[in-house]
């Protein structure tokens, strides 16, 4: 089954129209063109197709494009425009964290999700938020340093 | 991303650039192996204004308005190598930062080929050990002719002029001129034959930490890799190669396949099938409706145990000797003896990016857009199956997703170009599944490495060592492959830190049956320095001495391996009392032209769980260009290397690779992430590698920790929990 189906993607409304069970991640990539929303395992395990849905973190190689509804979608494009997502961009250029980079995009949702939530996250909450994203080129020591030097620039 | 600059960060452009081929590929020589680079998406960028242009050597231009492109020779595949190479050509040039650009090499193995191997070919963490000469004296001399035009200008003596940020100066007139004005002039200049470099001390560049080029574009989602192409008309492809190694398609019914939405067409070659669809999903869901019966051949039987059986069999006749010196044979007469045989499994390379490549076949021309190691390879392997003339195919490297030497292979624009001949010129993006990527990798070989010593007052005076295990590099540069000998799996086994006054290597070399090998991060001294520094601590134990104390009495004519050892003592606080269950174990290393001393302290859980506590290494790599980027890449080379340890294992059964995906090829994760530092020391000798070095450390110096919290001796990696929790015996 297919249907033409509104989606809002980073503040702006596109028409998409692709199978039912049609994962995000692939409308993301392959129909709309954004492809900062990277595909590495497809199976939820390695969290570099991370988007936000209202805000809220999943993986969208998993999330049917039926089942978003109205709900918000922001991906790696979009996030600098929300203030967590800006810090934990500008953090991540400071603590140089980024290897080859392709998983980055993910923990970057993931970690501006965090941060949304969590202004002040412990150790124990950035192993909650973090855990599902993998970095095979070990950046994982930066990513945490990354993060809370963002949250130091919060507003408290 | 045409151009990625932030003011902010002063950072030079990247830019894309035609791939103008050259053809006329010089023959190659050596080896290498390695990560990938970057990627542009932007095959047309307009060319330099072509006159007045300064062009002195392949690895700089200078146009009119002053814009310096630099060209790298080696891909960027996270190790920063782009920033790296621009700062050594910047440093010597004199160039203005804020004007430099930088490029892809096109294939061109003449003009780029890597100094060592001869080809290019990015890999064995020698990037800047092998450029490093060549870089500073293509900058130097760049740099030579530009005062030499000016002062030709102001009719004065060269040597009363000096160059700085893009400018040549003559202090006694006060008289500059730019480069960009200087471009046209300079190129009638003729390139010095040793043209003198800068004293070190007044490097500017070189030395400081400073922030990569690459990063901008990689934490707002522009960044383009290879499986990131986008063209007009793009088709989208998955394939499946038998599971089987080696086996051959024998019936598909593509009945079902054929009615999912999107499918635009099935492919059946002879060894591998392909689903065509509008997008990755359609793709996907067709390859899984197709149903394909396989002709497995004769590898259908084959699995782990007989593989193993196989190298242990092979591996107990004598060995072609690498190296030898002193009587071994005499100082085993005497002495305490020491024996052990170590084996590491096979590995998946796992880069988070996983196999792609898109290509445009067309009657006459082919291009290829993706990330590898070995870009003229691809050109020159493409050129072979299409039978186009090499400077038909054009090949658009892009950033790389993760490279640890799996893209230093050809196969996925192979396998992509062989869907694009099924189709009719229209461009098709191939992807290969996860679960196709860990199946049809080519995998970090089994190894089982023999290692017997004689002891005599506290020291090692007989050694011999015999590695034996598959030779990737007969395969993969044969003109390497000399006398039976596969340099690769004894460099560190003939290069090491310790003085046996009798020593002797030798290499055996076994294929295992069905299994594909490869270079994998850390390649061959993965298993020399698992082997060597394992032993070490087990001759330590059996002697009643401390693992640095016993290392250190054969050292005496080793000064930087020394003062890393004695400088890792102090900053991980080596014998510091720690709790229960709980050890700290050390790895001393040669590899890579890099000196460096790790520990892991490490605890074993009653369940036999490892849990990390900390690591620290202590590295002597030479002059350092980055040293931001030499702390990154031990960071994560530790990293790379204790997952390995801890999980790394690639099994077969039915002659197909067991593993398929994260949840049963598992990777460390943040939260079992211990602390890591990083202590670089300051040196003036020639630069090392350091890429792989973490990926080698780690694994004895965590096998040492639980060896020290434990007693227990693993011989084998990965770990075996039922072993350390006392439901197993230790495999010897």
């Amino acid at each position: 089954m297919s249907q033409d189906r509104q989606l809002k993607i980073n503040g702006e409304d596109k028409t998409v129209n692709v199978p039912d069970d049609m994962p995000l991640l692939w409308v993301l990539r392959d129909v709309i063109g954004l492809t900062g929303t990277k595909y590495g395992c497809g199976i939820a395990q390695c969290g570099a197709c991370t988007v936000h849905l209202d805000g809220k973190p999943v993986r969208s190689c998993q999330l049917a494009v039926s089942a978003i509804g109205n709900r918000a979608i922001t991906t790696i494009e979009g996030v600098g425009k929300t203030a967590a997502g800006a810090k934990i961009q500008k953090a991540w250029l400071d603590e140089e964290v980024v290897q080859c980079g392709y998983c980055q995009t993910g923990q970057i949702m993931s970690a501006s999700a965090l941060l949304a939530t969590t202004p002040k996250p412990d150790d124990s909450d950035i192993n909650a938020a973090m855990a599902g994203n993998i970095c095979r080129c070990g950046t994982y020591v930066r990513i945490r340093a990354a993060i809370k030097r963002a949250a130091e620039e919060q507003p408290t | 991303m045409n151009a990625i600059v932030d003011k902010n960060r002063e950072k030079p452009m990247l830019l894309s650039r035609r791939n103008v081929l050259k053809g006329g590929l010089a023959g190659g020589f050596l080896l290498g192996f390695h990560v990938p680079l970057y990627a542009f998406n932007e095959p047309n960028q307009a060319p330099d204004d072509v006159v007045g242009k300064f062009a002195p050597n392949a690895f700089i231009r200078i146009d009119k308005t002053g814009k310096t492109t630099l060209v790298m020779p080696q891909v960027e595949m996270g190790q920063g190598v782009y920033t790296s190479i621009a700062m050594i050509l910047a440093e010597e040039l004199d160039a203005d930062f804020s004007l430099v650009a930088l490029e892809h090499a096109p294939p061109d193995d003449k003009a780029y080929g890597n100094p060592v191997f001869g080809i290019q070919v990015t890999g064995n963490s020698n990037s800047i050990r092998a450029f490093w000469k060549p870089l500073r004296s293509a900058g130097a001399s760049a740099r030579a002719m530009l005062i030499s035009a000016a002062a030709k200008q102001w009719k004065v003596d060269p040597s009363s002029c000096a160059a700085s940020a893009g400018k040549v100066t003559h202090t006694a007139s006060n008289r500059t001129l730019a480069y960009g004005a200087l471009a046209d002039a300079a190129a009638k200049e003729t390139p010095p034959k040793d043209p003198p470099l800068k004293d070190p001390k007044d490097f500017t560049l070189i030395g400081k930490p400073l922030k990569r080029f690459d990063t901008p574009g990689k934490v707002d989602g522009s960044a383009v890799y290879g499986i990131d192409a986008m063209l007009p008309g793009m088709k989208f492809a998955t394939i499946a190669a038998s599971p089987v190694f080696g086996g051959k398609v024998d019936h598909v019914d593509d009945t079902a396949a054929k009615q999912v939405p999107g499918v635009q067409k099935v492919i059946v070659l002879d060894d591998m099938v392909a689903v065509v669809g509008d997008h990755m999903w359609a793709a996907k869901r067709g390859l899984d409706a197709l149903k394909v019966t396989w002709k497995n051949g004769t590898n259908a039987t084959i699995n782990s145990d007989a593989i193993w059986k196989h190298l242990r069999d092979a591996s107990a006749k004598d060995g072609v000797v690498a190296k030898a010196q002193g009587d071994v044979k005499k100082a085993f007469e005497s002495g305490e003896k020491f024996n052990a045989v170590y084996e590491l499994p096979f590995l998946a390379h796992a880069t988070m990016e996983p196999m792609n490549c898109t290509v445009q076949l067309k009657p006459d021309s082919c291009e290829i857009w993706q990330g590898t190691q070995v870009i003229s390879r691809v050109q020159q392997t493409v050129a072979q199956l299409t039978g186009l003339p090499v400077e038909k195919v054009t090949v658009h490297n892009h950033l790389i997703g993760g490279g640890f030497g799996r893209r230093l292979e050809p196969d996925m624009a192979l396998k992509a170009v062989r869907v694009a001949q099924k189709l009719d010129g229209e461009p098709v993006k191939v992807v290969w599944t996860r679960e196709e990527d860990m199946q049809q990798d080519v995998y970090r070989p089994i190894y089982r490495d023999e290692i017997s010593a004689t002891v005599s007052d506290d020291k090692i005076v007989g050694w011999k060592y015999k590695v034996s295990g598959s030779s990737i590099i007969a395969r993969w540069l044969p003109p390497a492959f000399q006398k039976g000998i596969d340099i690769d799996s004894v460099d560190s086994a003939i290069d090491m830190p310790y003085e046996f006054p009798n020593f002797q290597v030798e290499y055996v070399r076994v294929e295992p049956p069905a299994v594909p090998t490869g270079f994998w991060r850390g390649v061959g001294p993965n298993n020399n320095v698992f082997a060597i520094e394992s032993f070490m601590d087990e001759i330590a134990k059996k002697l009643g001495k401390d693992p640095i104390a016993f290392r250190m009495g054969m050292l005496a004519n080793a000064p930087r391996f020394k003062n890393v050892l004695d400088l890792v003592a102090k900053k991980s606080d080596w014998g510091g009392a720690l709790p229960k269950r709980t050890g700290r174990g050390v790895c001393l290393q040669p590899s890579f032209g890099s000196f460096i001393a790790t520990v892991v302290e490490a605890e074993v859980d009653e369940q036999g769980e490892v849990h990390l506590r900390r690591v620290t290494s202590a590295v002597d790599t030479g002059i350092v260009v980055n040293p931001d980027t030499v702390v990154a890449q031990l960071q994560g080379g530790l990293i790379f290397g204790l997952t390995a340890a801890l999980y790394g294992e690639v099994t077969i059964e039915g002659g197909r690779v067991q593993q398929s995906n994260f949840h049963n090829y598992r990777m460390l994760r943040i939260d079992q992430i211990p602390p890591i530092d990083i202590h670089v020391v300051q040196s003036g000798e020639a630069p090392g590698g350091i890429g792989e070095t973490g990926a080698t450390a780690a694994p004895p110096a965590l096998r040492n920790a639980i060896f020290a919290a434990t007693g227990i001796a693993l011989r084998r990696l990965p770990i075996d929990r039922d072993v350390l929790a006392g439901r197993k015996q230790p495999w010897a």
